[in-house]
């Protein structure tokens, strides 16, 4: 059995991860300027980045189901496992989510969602400030959960390398082999 | 000539009847809206106070009069945000210029119900001259009036400084109206 994620699950992985971390700064950032020339350009690159996370979302989910990732270790216990299953469940419904949020509370806000400038996203709500407003809150709070479950993602993955000497870290990485211990 | 004559009779005729003149509008059922490109994004404005003086009757464009002032500080752009903006020294400054005003020099016949209108609007200091074909319909008692136009935003110093630059904020606005007009004595 192979104990490493394809090529294919990796760039994903790491692409998605370079993608959402400065999603989530420019989201942070943009809210916080006063209006200018960027704070607007900056809100089409969040949205266009966005989008583009909703697509490869799929993508990824796709290319999971045909090439299922290595099983955990058998090391690891079985609540442990569900943990970890849970976790990275929620990761990828949130992948799925926030971007939904952010395209629904663009409609809201009267400002339509065009792909890179080129493809319009349909509007699937009427502008309203209440509900504009609303939605900017639960896009917000959804990331703040996104931050809570990467950062004990983060964790878990050290975890794993630094405390149970496992090869769940390893076998991610973007140029690593079959691990010598499967050799042994 | 026995076209012209023809025509002119057609004319007479047809409005000889029911000559009208307009001498004011509803502005509860009038709409100054506009529309524009922002980092390739349509979005709509409008003006929510304006008000206009005419004196219209449809059968003699040449005598007509119309002008129509805008309150610059009515505006929706949109957000709170952008309204904050656009009424700001960069954009409208509407402390300095509160008003855009357009006045009609020149109204021709185009058509059945059809105008071809010419005029100068002022804006922040500006005038330009526009031209908009213009649509009547008359309706019962009152006369929608109906058209639009394309100004460019620098040609009246509309977004300068950061703004100035149209990758973001296009330099393209378009500007739409739709009047209820009524008869006056």
């Amino acid at each position: 059995m192979n104990q490493h994620y394809t090529s294919t699950a990796k760039l994903l992985h790491w692409g998605m991860a370079v993608v959402i971390a400065g999603l989530i700064t420019l989201g942070f950032v943009m809210t916080d300027m006063p209006l200018s020339p960027e704070k607007l350009q900056y809100y089409s690159w969040h949205k266009w980045a966005g989008v583009s996370v909703f697509m490869l979302v799929w993508l990824r989910l796709g290319w999971r189901v045909l090439n299922p990732p290595p099983p955990y270790p058998s090391a690891m216990s079985p609540l442990m496992q569900r943990l970890a299953h849970a976790g990275h469940a929620a990761l990828y419904a949130l992948m799925v989510i926030i971007p939904v949020s952010g395209w629904l509370l663009s409609s809201a806000k009267g400002v339509q969602t065009v792909w890179f400038g080129v493809l319009p996203l349909p509007d699937l709500l009427e502008k309203n400030k209440e509900l504009g407003h609303l939605l900017h809150e639960v896009h917000e709070s959804l990331n703040y959960l996104l931050l809570v479950l990467l950062a004990g993602h983060v964790a878990a993955a050290f975890k794993h390398h630094w405390l149970d000497r496992d090869d769940i870290f390893k076998r991610m990485l973007p140029f690593g082999s079959a691990s010598s211990k499967d050799n042994a | 000539m026995k076209h012209l004559s023809l025509f002119l009779l057609g004319t007479a005729l047809g409005t000889g009847a029911g000559a009208v003149e307009y001498k004011a509008i509803q502005p509860e059922k009038s709409k100054v809206t506009f529309q524009f490109k922002q980092m390739g994004v349509g979005m709509d404005g409008q003006f929510k106070k304006f008000a206009a003086q005419l004196n219209f009757d449809p059968a003699k464009p040449a005598a007509a009069r119309a002008q129509i002032d805008i309150d610059l500080a009515s505006v929706d752009a949109g957000s709170s945000e952008a309204d904050d903006e656009v009424v700001g020294k960069s954009w409208f400054h509407v402390k300095a210029f509160p008003k855009a005003t357009f006045v009609a020099r020149e109204i021709k016949p185009a058509g059945a119900n059809q105008f071809e209108v010419s005029g100068a609007l002022t804006l922040k200091g500006k005038s330009q001259e526009v031209k908009f074909p213009l649509k009547y319909t008359p309706q019962g008692s009152v006369g929608l009036f109906s058209g639009g136009f394309v100004i460019r935003r620098a040609d009246f110093s509309i977004g300068e400084g950061m703004w100035a630059k149209f990758d973001v904020v296009a330099n393209d606005i378009q500007v739409n109206f739709q009047l209820t007009a009524i008869p006056g004595k």
